[in-house]
Parts: C-alpha cells; structure tokens; sequence
C-alpha cells in the first residue's frame, strides 16, 4: 500500500446520466475539473457515465479515488457533501446507478470483492433538486455547487500530495466528455418544450424528481 | 375471466394476483403482475414498462452527426449499438458510403459488443436465478474441483483455489454489504443445483467480472476512449497509422496485438468456462422447459454484421434475417424497415395517444404524446398503483408489431431463424447441445432454450470476431488504410429533406433508428428497441407481446418469493432504459412483491 498518493494511482471519477438533469452532476464536474487543471501522469480523469460494471477496473487501479454523483443523502435540495473511506457505502447505497441497476455501491461491493482496497476513497455528492427532465440540464442550485465540488476535489488532492495547475485560459479543452455533448453544447440544442413534448403528465413533471421535481 | 388471444394464448385473470414492482437485475424499470390459479399457475401476465422515454424529442434540432452521442447516453449496457445503429441510420439518409476497413471495425465494435453483452448476462444478472449463492458456502472444495475439471480443461479448478475462493465469499457474506447477493431468494425450492455446482458458477461469476474489463479494452483500441468509444457518420474515427507509436487515437501495430491477444481469450474463456457452464447448469433444469411463450410461432430479427460494407441485404448479413409467424417454421419472410405496412407501433395499451387508435404507425410518421391515465379496473392512486387494468392503457412502452403480429426478438429468434434457414453455424451448435443434453427440439422454445441461444451466439460471436479482425489485418497488409469517408461531411452536401433508417441486432435483440433530416438538422428520431418488442403490451386486436406469453403456464413454487417470474423475465436481457423513463417516487429501488 502507498501512503502517498504521489507514488500511487489517483482516478478522478464523475457518474451519472447527462440526459436527466442534476443526475449529471458527476459527469459535469468532472468535465469542468479536466477544462480548468491539468494534473500530474498518474491522475486519471474519467466520465463514467452510468457504466456500472465498466467502472470497476478503473476503481481497481486506483489507490486514491474521488467520485462526482448526484446523491441522495436525505439532505437539502442542492446540498453539497464529502464522505470518505467507509461513510460511503451507506450513502451511495441510497440510490442504484443504471447499469442492470448495478449502482456504485455494487460496483465498489464487485470491487472489494475481487480484492480492490483503496488508500482513500472520498465522495463528492450533490442532493439532486430534479431528475425528471429528460434531456434537461442541471438546475441552478445544483450547478452553483460545481465550483465548491471542484475545490472540494482540489483540497483533498492537495492533502493527498497531488499537485495541480490553471489550464491556459483558452487552452485545448481537455474533452473528457465527448466533444458534441459539452455542457454548452448540450444546453444550447436543447429544443423548446413544445418542440419536445415536456409538458402535460403529472407522472413526469409534477411529481418528479426526489424532492417534489418541478417542469423545466 | 377467461379471454383467447388472437395469437393463441388463454388468459384467466381470475386468480390471485401477484405483483413484482420493480423487476431486480435489468437495466431501467419495469413492473409485472401475474394471476395464478389454484395451484399457483400463471394464468394471466401483464408486463409494464414503468418509465417515459423521450429520446425521441430531445435529438429535435440537433445536428444528425452528433446524434450517436446522445443514443450513446440512454443506457449502461447497449451504449455502442445505439451508435452504431444511429450512424447507419444518418448514412442511410445522406446516401454516405463508408470504406471496407469501416465496415470490418464496426463489426468488431458490434461483435465485441456481443460477447460482453452475453458474458455479463450470463453470469451477473442471469446466473443467480439457477445458481444458489448461500448454498456454495457449503460445498466441498475437493468435489468442487473433481466437478469443474470433468467438464473443462479450463486451468482455474483445484480444491485450494476453490477453498480460498469459498472463504472470500463467506467473509463477503458476513460483512453484510451483499451487494448484488442482496436480493436473492437464496434457499428457494426452485434453485436445483447441488452445492458444488453454485461454488463453481460463482467463482465463474469471480473470474468472468475480472475478464469482462478485458474485453472491452477493444472498444478503446477502435473508439479512442472508454466507457463512451467514439463514432463517426462515414466511417470510424480512429485512423490506422502502422507507423505510430504511442499516439492515443491511432490504430497500430501494438494495438492490433492487443486486440489479437483478447480475442484468443474471449473463444478460451467461452469454450472452456461460459459454454460448460452454460451445459451444466442446464443438465439440471432440464425438466424446467417453461418459458417459451412467442419463440415456437413468431420471431423476428432484422440481422447484422454486414460481410460487405454498405450492403444491408439478407444475403451480406451473418446475424440472419427475417421473420417467422403464426409457428410456421417452414418459412422465413423477408424484412423491409421502410414498408409502411410491416413495422408498426400500436399504443391503444400504452400511455401515449394517436389521432387514431385503431391503427400503428410506421417509425417514420412516429408520434410520442404522453397520456398517462388508468383503466377503470386500476387499484390505488395514479403515483402509486396497486394494481394495473390490463384492459386500458398500462404501459409507458409501445406495441410494436410486424404485419400486425407481436414478434420475439433477441438470441433466440436469430438462431430459430438460423436454424430454420439451415444455416450450419446455427443449426449445428443447436443440435449438438440439445443431444448432449438428451432433450428434443422443442426444448429449445423455453427460458432455457433462450438462455443456451445467448450462450452459442457468444460462441460464434467471439470466432466471428476473430475472423473479422483477420481481414482488417490482411487489408492493412495489402495496404488500404482507409477508414472513413469524408465527402459528404459538411451540411451544405446534404439534400434538404431526406430520411432513412439504420438497424443492428443488439445483444438482446432487433434494434432501429429511424431519422429524417431537414435543412441539415434533425426534424424526427423515432427508435424502436428490442425491449419494447419484447416488453410492450397488448395490441387493440388482443394479441400479447413475448414477456406476457413467456411467463403463460409456469409453476410459482412462492408466491411470496416469485423465482420463476425473474428467471424466465432475465431471459430475455431486458433493457427498458431506452424503452421508457423511471417514475417511481424518492427513488426507491427496493423490490416489493405483493400477493393480492
């Protein structure tokens, strides 16, 4: 085991699914993180989607790892959390992820199973405010908790000894995410809501979303 | 009452009723009642697709291009078949054809695809309606191995590796975080397998969640990145550049052999572990021949795995095509996804509305308008029902049908209609299984005739993998490098309205996109999934889609601990992700079964 995350493997991970709303909170954080620094070889940044069972060798390479995810921890709509190490599980187990309904408290249970024991692991999970918005993007709560995430992340790579620098201004974006479904990108396309049949079921749009969901 | 189907069914829905809400271990959610009589027979089945699905109305407006990326989004597990059947639909409309190495990397994408796909069913969400996981605790390592190496020279089976493996799991056990082992009715008279043959199944479970990473890394190889692979209308996006070294989105010499070196494991590990598994397990649940529903009468697979780039006939596909109706097998009709009279979506079941009811819809002139609304008969309240009126509309999936008949797709319909079309790589395989098991071959229109077709489809994916990588390879040697066709790239090349459709066979069945593009954006995106064809509801005519008919006459041991619904439903890979929308409230996830 290598106390120091210098010499081990740090992946930088954001889950969740971009077409429904704040669920896309992991990924986006993940994607503005990767635009923003650019970090040492042995850091991995990864859009993880909801890939369930293809996150597990990446989660077992890594000695050190930090997962962006919409979470609900029961707290306030918007509210940001870290929980490390073996506060985990009960949190994430709180909602299954997608794949075969493989969420990532089955993928780090797969994990450990196969003999997976990470140094540190630290979640940074937002309580969603809506995920009933097919094709929606993240509510304002939920995006003003980007930057906190991102500094969240900085913070507790620092206390893992991983360095980090400013990209350029206009550098090369760093496409962690493909290209054609960046954050701007992806809110820009989105059609109106006539256009998109968004309106007129209480089963979609009413009662939607973990804490009451409301239309977009 | 008892009710005949025109498509030969008998429902009585005059028994105890049981519901399972949601369905455990498939991608997106799903909910099914059941009716038993007196001696808990299902009589009556009712399948419900939980979730709205709008992927249709979202892609409105964007650019055709970057479509495959937003498909790619729907779903955890059929992330590169949207892709590729969207690119194919874009290709269609534009008239874009794509160079020979294109077509030969598609297939490799696609066909890895399949041995993954049917590798992880197989053992992660399928596996634990056979195999007892509690009772692998207590096996005997020793007769654990002396079983493993009688049916496999595969190298992992000495009494030590499973002794250790054993004390893994029971640790696993006692920690109490199950995980995957947490919903399991462990213990439940229908689990048939000694102790022994659970160790094995679950140290398999073990070794095929560590090589499945493997396999994968193909898509990475040809798609640039994992676990999003990138696509390209005209084409594939990575060049083959033999003379790179290193570069991260070049094909080249030390990626091919790593492509090689994998494809060697996937045939090993599926002719010495997944496919004497796979034999194993069935030579105890042979009596068990439940299931079949649709799969003796009306199967329909579009096909895939184009031998010849740009040409999508029957005769250019490896993965057959066709369609078989009302249980002739001996004949196999022609496909046509443009005829507007062949594929057509029905939705007097389903949660949406038509100008006319009566009538389907070809993709192309596809609506999706939501109207949700319960059926006088419906129990409890519209958030939170007890129980669904199968007589109006319940379901947020549509019917699709093919000249009117509600059709089975998945493995099984593409070897029955292998096997009727005297294919030798389908029929033998087929053959071959149903001797060694003793069994005719009517057994093989059962939940587990569906699950042995997955198994050989594996088998023959990863050779025909194989194979196709050999032509890449011999192609590059003589020379040709090309992997895209860029001419009709840019908008202003595109005529002003066009459409077309584009078509694959996912791991779990027939799956289309069917676009049309005007002034170079997307004007409509309709996509018919192989779950809505398995899991839509009824007809206006009566006739019950392949979920319903499937789980028709099976014996539930417990109604409380419906085993049996699970497996036969599991059979089939269910994937509703793309089909339909979560509406469960608080984001509960915990199965309730309820016997009314």
């Amino acid at each position: 085991m290598s106390a120091n995350a210098v010499e081990g493997r740090v992946l930088i991970l954001g889950v969740g699914n971009i077409l429904w709303a704040d669920e896309g909170f992991g990924v986006r954080c993940v994607e503005a993180l990767g635009d923003r620094f650019a970090f040492p070889p042995n850091v991995t940044l990864l859009d993880g989607g909801t890939q369930g069972l293809l996150l597990i060798d990446p989660m077992r390479e890594a000695t050190h790892a930090i997962i962006f995810d919409a979470v609900d921890f029961g707290g306030a709509p918007g509210e940001l959390s870290v929980v490390r190490d073996e506060a985990i599980p009960a949190f994430v187990g709180a909602r299954a992820m997608s794949l075969h309904q493989t969420g990532m408290v089955d993928v780090m249970a797969l994990s450990r199973l196969l003999g997976w024991q990470p140094d540190a692991l630290t979640l940074i999970g937002v309580q969603p405010v809506l995920l009933e918005d097919y094709g929606g993007s993240l509510t304002q709560e939920v995006r003003a908790q980007i930057n906190p995430a991102l500094d969240a992340a900085l913070s507790e790579l620092a206390r893992w000894g991983v360095a980090h620098a400013a990209r350029p201004a206009f550098g090369e974006d760093a496409d962690i995410v493909t290209p054609a479904l960046a954050l701007h990108l992806y809110e820009g396309g989105r059609p109106s809501a006539e256009a998109a049949c968004r309106m007129g079921d209480e089963r979609v749009l009413a009662q939607g979303g973990l804490n009451g969901g409301r239309a977009a | 009452m008892t009710l005949q189907t025109p498509n030969g069914f008998s429902l009585d829905n005059s028994g105890q009723r049981i519901v399972v809400d949601p369905v455990t271990r498939i991608e997106g959610h799903m909910r099914v009642e059941v009716n038993v009589d007196a001696n808990n027979v299902i009589r009556n089945a009712v399948s419900t697709g939980t979730m709205w699905r709008g992927l249709e109305v979202i892609l409105k407006g964007r650019d055709p291009r970057d479509a495959w990326a937003f498909t790619e989004r729907i779903c955890g597990v059929c992330t590169g078949t949207h892709a590729l059947t969207s690119v194919r639909a874009v290709e269609n409309a534009l008239d874009i054809q794509i160079p020979e190495n294109a077509n030969i990397i598609r297939n490799i994408m696609q066909l890895t695809l399949q041995v993954h796909d049917h590798i992880v069913h197989f053992y992660h969400l399928h596996a634990l309606d056979w195999v007892d996981v509690v009772s692998a605790l207590s096996a005997d390592p020793k007769a654990t191995s002396e079983l493993a190496q009688s049916i496999s020279s595969w190298g992992m089976s000495s009494p030590g590796y499973y002794r250790d493996l054993q004390n893994r799991l029971k640790k696993f056990v006692e920690s109490g975080q199950l995980g995957p082992f947490k919903n399991g009715y462990w213990g439940h008279p229908g689990y048939k397998l000694p102790p022994e043959a659970n160790l094995m199944a679950v140290a398999h479970y073990l070794e095929a969640l560590d090589f499945q990473k493997d396999i994968v890394k193909i898509h990475a190889v040809f798609g640039g990145k994992n676990p999003h692979p990138n696509w390209l209308v005209g084409g594939v996006p990575n060049p083959i550049n033999m003379d790179s070294v290193g570069a991260a989105a070049c094909i080249n010499m030390e990626r091919l052999n790593l492509v090689d070196g994998i494809i060697a494991r996937c045939i090993e590990f599926t002719d010495n572990v997944y496919l004497p598994d796979l034999m194993a397990i069935a030579s105890f649940y042979k009596d068990w021949l439940h299931g079949g529903g649709l799969s003796s009468k009306s199967v329909l697979s579009y096909g895939d795995i184009p031998d010849r780039a740009n040409d999508y006939s029957a005769s250019s596909l490896l993965l057959p095509r066709g369609a078989i109706i009302n249980g002739n097998l001996n004949e196999v009709f022609e496909v046509d996804l443009t005829a507007q009279d062949e594929i057509q979506e029905f939705v007097s079941h389903s949660w949406y509305k038509y100008a006319d009811e009566t009538k389907g819809l070809h993709p192309y002139d596809g609506v999706t308008e939501a109207n949700y609304q319960l059926g006088p008969n419906a129990k409890g309240t519209r958030t939170h029902i007890e129980q669904i009126d199968e007589g109006a509309k319940y379901s947020w999936i549509k019917s699709p049908r093919w000249k009117g008949h509600a059709m089975e797709v998945g493995p099984l319909a593409r070897f029955v209609i292998g096997y009727v079309q005297n294919k030798p790589e389908f029929k033998e395989p087929v053959d071959a299984a149903l001797r060694q098991l003793g069994v005719p071959l009517t057994a093989l229109f059962s939940t587990l005739g569906r699950t042995a077709a997955r198994g050989l489809e594996c088998q023959w994916a990863a050779r025909e993998l194989q194979r196709q990588f050999g032509r890449l390879v011999a192609n590059i040697k003589a020379g040709d490098t090309t992997t895209a066709n860029m001419a009709k790239w840019t908008p202003d090349t595109w005529p002003t309205s066009v459409r077309g459709v584009g078509f694959t066979e996912a791991p779990r069945g027939a799956l289309g996109h069917w676009v049309k593009i005007e002034n170079g954006k997307i004007d409509s995106y309709q996509c018919i999934v192989p779950t809505t064809w398995n899991g839509g509801p009824r007809d206006n005519e009566g006739n019950i889609g392949a979920f319903e008919a499937a789980l028709l006459d099976t014996p539930v041991a417990d109604p409380k601990q419906p085993l049996e619904i699970l497996r036969t439903l599991h059979s089939f890979d269910p994937c509703l992700a793309c089909s339909t929308h979560v509406l469960s409230d608080k984001g509960e996830e915990l199965t309730t079964v309820t016997v009314r």
